[in-house]
């Protein structure tokens, strides 16, 4: 049952929410389509709809990532390896001019260690929608526009390629820009997942739950089996076994499809329940009389029904994607350089040492933690929403 | 409650039974065999590999451990010897699977037991405290520490522990079961108190999501059941307030709490196979993930196996407690 919790996301909280707030006129109440009612209830739940509006800026990072991004994520500037962050001055001496100051760097001759100084005298002006290097925005159209960055900066030219904001790493590749650059594998894994488990707990959820029978037990017991299996050494072992060689893409949908294999299970048994209880109902028993066929049966008049609990559902089964997603990549079973999502950025810390000399190293955890958080905000808020009976 | 326990047992061996198949040829998915990585990895590196010279010595590693068989065969063999307590040979140690595996084992169910516990024992009062607090800040910062416990990766937990303890106190790692002088060393009462010492850290890391997820079942729990007329009858009658919530709604609320018993021992051991890599400790995790990584296939699938069957046998046991608690369970289908 625990486990349960873990991989749906959040508990229910106590679930009573107050009356649902009336729109201006009683009337509208009775006459709004089941999506408005649940829109008004979600538009309550302040917190859901933050955490909504934080993925939405999440999402449009992901698509944008270039334009966001000051250098080249996967540009090595092995000058200015493990670099720390620097802070951009807004102003200087009262007049808005931005500037980041020059920084040097030295290796001690005894520990080959890289030392930096900062010469606050020396001011390298950041400005604005700076040119940079080229990129396909959107994957098609021509670009070189970034929002920040360093007029006249050349890639890998020492202190001129950008504003380090988050560090580099140590290659001396820009933090900030493979962060942002992470957003697409690491949030859109958990949207690929989910859609597949979707599909495949819809699809076997419903012939387990609209023909019963035998299709019903062997599918329940393939569920139950699937479910008992400790998840985590089967993703390990699953995830070890994908070959060494294999292409980014490839590693990609590997990695989703591994996820979902235990992922749908829930979503089946979600879609199953529904479908029993709706079974019996009388609308469907009219439907069936008036002459409708099973495909007419479950898309017009079932599926549209259940929906929205499948929805929230699935929306509590994304965090627990990203994070194994994470974990999987930490530990390097999952994706793997020169691929950039945020598991990959943390395999950086796997060492302890290197966390404790260059704690900036930490900073991909910052986007893993609020993403799943704004989440499993939703996903609370989506499934009182969803659900009727929360007054 | 026989059909019961005979149907919960059926699907528990049919599980297992899958279980062994699963692990035994998950195992063999990648390409190439455990003489292909020996060869590439500990004797000649890249350059040796598709020369004559490994050819030979990939046959004879196959022929020695039999890898040169159809792969139902070789399940058969493994399963056979298993049965009869024979784990077969780590291909990579060099010494039974029994003694690897039997070595860390110990290691696992003390950590999971003792996170275990600890889960329990912070998350019955917790929870029993933010329900009794609803709506105040005191429940709001429960329910939110919870929400961060559920939503921060273990792993990450514990590189951010480490990270702090690697800068308050350099000289005292936390990494490991045990401190360098007691790492090879008799069971002696210096060796369980370090032992605990270095236990807590993981057993808090590991449980911080099991912990959140408690509380707020028990909280939940308790909450409906604080709002039914006989906890609001017994108020009247003048029972103190303790009284009143200890002896009754918290006795019910904890009911389905019980059942998750069995289940959560195995739960912790899964879940702590990814922070004993990140903290170095001396469970099954890192054994697994290095018999994966170096295609040592006895080892990797006793792991798997083992895991899986406490994962059942845990599963059985909550199944079996919740029969005897609750009816209505018996009786469905």
């Amino acid at each position: 049952m625990v486990v349960e919790e873990y991989e749906g996301g959040l508990l229910d909280s106590d679930g009573r929410r107050g009356a649902l707030a009336a729109p201006e006129d009683e009337e509208s109440v009775f006459v709004a389509t089941q999506w408005q009612l649940m829109w008004w209830r979600f538009r309550r739940h302040k917190l859901a709809v933050a955490s909504a509006f934080i993925l939405s800026l999440f999402y449009i990072a992901a698509i944008g990532a270039e334009f966001l991004s000051s250098s080249d994520p996967a540009t090595s500037v092995v000058d200015v390896a493990y670099l720390r962050p620097q802070k951009i001055h807004w102003f200087d001496g009262g007049s808005f001019s931005p500037h980041v100051e020059k920084v040097t760097g030295a290796r001690d001759p005894k520990t080959f260690k890289k030392i930096y100084a900062v010469d606050p005298d020396v001011k390298i002006p950041v400005s604005f929608f700076v040119r940079g290097y080229e990129y396909n925005f959107l994957g098609f159209i021509k670009a070189d526009r970034h929002l920040l960055g360093i007029e006249g900066g050349e890639e890998g030219e020492y202190n001129r390629a950008a504003p380090y904001l988050l560090g580099t790493d140590v290659l001396g590749r820009d933090m900030a820009a493979r962060i942002i650059m992470g957003t697409r594998i690491s949030l859109s894994i958990g949207l690929v997942g989910v859609t597949m488990s979707f599909f495949l707990g819809i699809t076997l959820g419903g012939i387990s739950g609209y023909y019963g029978g035998w299709a019903d037990a062997v599918i329940q017991r393939i569920i139950e089996i699937t479910r008992s299996i400790p998840t985590i050494p089967l993703w390990v072992a699953l995830a070890a076994s994908v070959p060494r060689d294999w292409s980014i893409i490839r590693l990609y949908f590997a990695i989703t499809i591994i996820l979902s294999l235990v992922a749908w299970t829930e979503l089946g048994r979600v879609v199953r329940g529904r479908f029993l209880s709706m079974r019996e109902e009388d609308f469907i028993t009219a439907a069936r009389i008036a002459g409708a066929g099973d495909i007419r049966i479950i898309f017009r008049h079932m599926v549209p029904s259940f929906t929205s609990h499948v929805i929230a559902a699935a929306t509590l089964a994304v965090p627990f994607m990203i994070i194994s997603e994470t974990a999987l990549s930490f530990l390097g079973l999952g994706l793997r350089p020169p691929a950039i999502s945020w598991g990959v950025l943390l395999q950086a810390t796997q060492n302890v040492q290197s966390v404790a000399v260059y704690p900036w190293l930490m900073s991909p955890s910052v986007p893993v933690i609020i993403a799943v958080l704004a989440f499993n905000f939703m996903g609370d808020g989506l499934r009182d929403a969803a659900d009727p009976y929360s007054t | 409650m026989l059909g019961y326990l005979v149907r919960r047992f059926a699907l528990a061996m049919l599980t297992m039974w899958a279980i062994s198949i699963l692990s035994f040829v998950i195992i063999q998915l990648p390409p190439g065999d455990f003489a292909s990585t020996y060869v590439e990895t500990q004797m000649g590196g890249p350059a040796l590999v598709g020369t004559p010279a490994a050819l030979v010595i990939e046959t004879a590693l196959r022929r020695e451990y039999g890898l040169d068989q159809p792969l139902f065969v070789q399940y058969g063999k493994w399963a056979w010897k298993f049965i009869h307590g024979d784990f077969g040979v780590s291909l990579e140690y060099r010494r039974p699977v029994r003694e690897i595996v039997g070595e860390r084992l110990l290691m696992t169910i003390i950590l999971a037991s003792t996170t275990a516990v600890l889960a329990w024992t912070l998350s019955i009062p917790i929870g029993i405290y933010s329900a009794l607090r609803q709506h105040k800040w005191e429940d709001y910062t429960v329910t939110f520490v919870g929400f961060l416990g559920l939503a921060v990766p273990d792993f990450l937990l514990a590189l951010v522990l480490l990270w702090i303890s690697f800068r308050l106190f350099p000289d005292h790692s936390i990494g490991g079961l045990f401190s360098p002088e007691y790492r090879v060393h008799a069971w002696t009462i210096g060796r369980v108190v370090d032992l605990f010492s270095h236990l807590w850290i993981a057993a808090f890391v590991v449980g911080t999501a099991g912990t959140a997820a408690l509380i707020r079942v028990m909280r939940a729990n308790l909450l409906d059941e604080l709002n039914k007329p006989y906890v609001v009858t017994a108020r009247a009658k003048g029972l103190n307030e303790w009284r009143v919530v200890l002896k009754y709604p918290v006795r019910i609320a904890l009911n389905p709490l019980v059942s998750t018993m069995g289940y959560l021992l195995p739960f912790m051991m899964s879940g702590s196979i990814i922070v004993s890599v990140v903290l170095s400790l001396p469970t099954e995790g890192p054994l697994l993930l290095r018999s994966l990584l170096s295609e040592d296939l006895f080892t990797s699938a006793t792991i798997l196996f083992v895991l899986g069957v406490l994962t059942v046998i845990g599963t059985l046991l909550s199944d079996i407690l919740l029969g005897f608690l609750d009816p209505r369970i018996r009786y469905v289908r």
